[in-house]
């Protein structure tokens, strides 16, 4: 018989024994047992500021490392405060396990203080979720979390201990198998339908290949440009797969969507075959479904049988884990070119080229004296390289960071795509930083999303996590602004921050004991971004004071057609010469 | 709209049904018709639910469905290779003038009287949908004064079972890694 132990001395075993490495969290009333085992574990854990900083701060170090985030919180509203990274990784796929504590079983449903129950506002944004109410299910239940939340499409699961289980005496003993009945994620892609799909890229004359953040999540980037080479097919990385293919490469057009290139947008809708990896045929991708590349075949490959046909029919259903897939398909198609099968895409090419040379990336100097956001992001990348890790906010600076950094590995893009969460750059940054101590971490944030989480910038200064943030001050809401400017007839409402005044973003950076710098002048960006650089042993903060009416481009407007993307303000490409 | 009955194979753990109610009311499908109970098998649960809603968005529920970690199984039963059945439990008014002819009734369906006081009688009736709709019907002119009916439950015809395979370790994707 092992020795007896209490509920809480239990859970910081089977985290441990799960391999955690970091916690990132706040005690309380309730999850205050498992805190006092805590301080004498090899667990590192990070006391933040605020809850919603510990959930996008084990969203930065899963998104970073590819392993599981921890995150720890007590009762009512330390729970509730995780919800919105738990929803964020249920969107973006991340794999995180949440510890929060739950007042005693005997007080449930009683609405005593700090009780929120949270297993049941928490279930349709996790994976998977378990109330622990009896101290033998602690080992169990972490075990099945850490399963759940790392295999098949991964994402966030959570485990709600009460405080009496964590009080309780039990013993200690990790499960040697589970017993998950109902899950079961497909891997291994069916033989039959892969090679169904070589047979149509072989036959194919326009197709494409959608990369998806599925590419990152099963770590399949070198699968996948074998893929594309031997193929010779255009390649277009989403906003979660930046950095799947990289962008220096040939083949790459960059990214699809409401604000991607003409080339990866143009590519997607005028293509007769899609393959899509990993990729679930979002609305900010495909634009107006209906007309959303017309005569395109669909190989859809994903993970997760529920996303195949959701919103696009698939003609070549794939079900399995991106790596597997891509590497089955590397070998089909190459057995193709063995029987003397081989795709011409070299029509497709020119059209291709000729968008991606008349349509570039750019953007529209501003009046002398002002700074180009899109400069201070162009320039980051320069000077910093493709080896940091970069993230960003949601808004405009998040999609300039999309384009303008040049991102040649996976793992080094860190965004809110699918929930759009405001906030979530400086404490996913911590996270990274965390995870890859010896890897650069910059976060590129707006000055409007800087304002939501920025009081983690007092962990990372205390807790030794040296980031660097750009902020990009437009001083408003500027995709907002950009909306009001392009749909509401320039009626700006309530979207002007007046953050060029007030807080002083330097001055605030110091405050929290970090280093704060500020540049408002294209000259000086340079010299900016390489003193930050040289800074290693604080965060930096810099306040790059930008032009404030400069606009993502190109766009397709939401609802709208992908044909009707446009390059700027009231300008349309045109597709096709013979039109 | 075509009327769709799901039998769905759980885990007996609490808040499955939370899970499960959730993915339809999400997108705003009523549920019609709800039974929940034991299996053959300890620790598995049958779910039977009917729900109005066109062909793709409930393929959409039942790939979510499939996705809960609590689920086991799913089949949707056609309703020729089934057999269909409600419980009812109705409160009529049956005064000594009329009682009679609410008893021939009773025997016409093949119902029982399960209790009898001096005023009313209440009747327990099975079938299917169209049957209790029918015997509800010749009832209704004496006076219903209340009335209960379960879920639907539904079954496969022939000798096959659902919960055959469901336990072992398959494939529990839908058909299009088939």
């Amino acid at each position: 018989m092992t020795k007896q132990i209490t509920g809480a001395q239990s859970l910081v075993q089977s985290l441990e024994t799960a391999g955690a490495e970091v916690v990132f969290g706040i005690p309380g009333g309730a999850i205050l047992p498992a805190y006092d085992p805590l301080f004498d574990s090899k667990l590192r854990h990070i006391l933040v500021r605020h809850e919603q900083g510990a959930g996008h701060a084990a969203e930065g170090y899963a998104t970073a490392t590819g392993k599981v985030g921890v995150c720890m919180a007590t009762s009512g509203p330390g729970a509730t405060n995780l919800v919105t990274p738990i929803a964020n990784a249920y969107m973006d796929s991340v794999p995180i396990v949440a510890i929060t504590g739950q007042v005693t079983s005997s007080s449930i449903g009683t609405d005593a203080f700090q009780e929120a129950d949270i297993r049941g506002i928490t279930m349709p944004i996790t994976k998977h979720n378990f109330l622990v109410t009896d101290p033998d299910q602690i080992p169990r239940t972490i075990a099945e979390a850490f399963h759940i939340a790392s295999t098949g499409r991964p994402g966030p699961v959570l485990v709600d201990v009460s405080k009496d289980a964590l009080q309780a005496l039990t013993h200690f003993e990790w499960p040697t198998s589970l017993n998950l009945p109902g899950y079961r994620p497909v891997t291994r892609p069916h033989g039959k339908q892969v090679r169904e799909a070589a047979r149509l890229i072989t036959s194919a004359r326009r197709p494409v290949l959608y990369v998806g953040g599925g590419v990152i999540r099963a770590g399949a980037s070198a699968e996948l440009r074998v893929l594309a080479e031997l193929t010779g097919i255009p390649v277009v990385t989403t906003l979660m797969a930046r950095g799947a293919f990289p962008d220096s490469h040939r083949l790459h057009l960059g990214m699809p969507g409401m604000h991607g290139t003409v080339a990866a947008v143009g590519a997607l809708q005028k293509s007769d075959l899609i393959i899509a990896l990993g990729a679930r045929f979002d609305d900010r991708v495909t634009g107006q479904l209906s007309t959303f590349a017309p005569d395109a075949a669909i190989i859809h490959a994903d993970i997760d049988p529920a996303e195949i046909s959701k919103n696009r029919t698939a003609d070549v259903p794939i079900v399995g884990d991106a790596r597997e897939v891509i590497a089955d398909l590397v070998v089909a198609v190459q057995a193709e070119h063995d029987a003397g099968r081989r795709g011409d895409y070299a029509g497709w090419w020119q059209t291709v080229d000729g968008w991606r040379e008349t349509y570039p990336l750019g953007y529209s100097t501003p009046d002398a004296g002002e700074l180009a956001p899109q400069y201070v992001v162009e320039r980051l990348s320069t000077i910093v390289g493709p080896d940091a890790v970069y993230v960003a906010g949601v808004g405009q600076h998040q999609m300039w960071a999309a384009q303008f950094v040049q991102y040649e590995k996976p793992n080094s893009w860190l965004n809110s795509g699918g929930l759009g969460t405001m906030g979530y750059a400086v404490p996913a940054a911590m996270g990274a930083k965390v995870g890859r101590p010896d890897t650069t971490v910059w976060a590129i944030d707006g000055d409007g999303c800087f304002q939501m989480t920025n009081q983690e910038l007092a962990t990372c200064a205390i807790n030794n996590i040296p980031i660097k943030v750009a902020v990009i001050n437009n001083g408003a809401l500027g995709m907002v602004r950009q909306w009001q400017t392009l749909f509401y007839n320039e009626r700006y409402s309530n979207t002007d921050l007046q953050s060029k005044r007030i807080p002083d973003f330097a001055a605030l950076a110091e405050a929290y004991g970090c280093v704060g710098l500020r540049c408002d002048k294209a000259e000086d960006v340079d010299a900016t971004i390489e003193r930050a650089m040289e800074i290693d042993d604080q965060p930096v903060v810099v306040d790059f004071g930008v032009h404030q009416d400069a606009m993502v481009w190109p766009m397709v407007a939401a609802g709208t057609s992908n044909d009707d993307i446009m390059v700027a303000r009231g300008m349309a490409p045109t597709w096709d010469r013979e039109d | 709209m075509y009327r769709h009955t799901l039998s769905v194979l759980v885990e007996d753990q609490p808040g499955v049904l939370a899970r499960i109610a959730g993915l339809f009311s999400r997108r705003g499908f009523n549920i019609e018709s709800l039974a929940v109970g034991p299996t053959e098998q300890s620790g598995v649960s049958r779910i039977t639910i009917m729900v109005n809603v066109e062909e793709h968005p409930l393929e959409q529920v039942t790939k979510q469905l499939n996705k809960l970690i609590n689920v086991l199984k799913i089949v949707e039963l056609e309703p020729e290779q089934s057999v269909l059945r409600e419980i009812m439990l109705v409160k009529v008014k049956a005064e000594p003038a009329f009682r009679s002819q609410v008893l021939e009734i009773v025997t016409l369906f093949r119902a029982k009287v399960v209790d009898v006081a001096p005023e009313a009688v209440t009747i327990e009736a099975t079938g299917n949908a169209d049957k209790l709709a029918a015997l509800l019907k010749v009832l209704e002119p004496y006076g219903i004064k209340e009335l209960v009916q379960s879920g639907l439950v539904a079954i496969g015809r022939g000798p096959r079972s659902i919960t055959d395979r469901a336990l072992r370790p398959v494939d529990k994707s839908d058909k299009s890694t088939a």
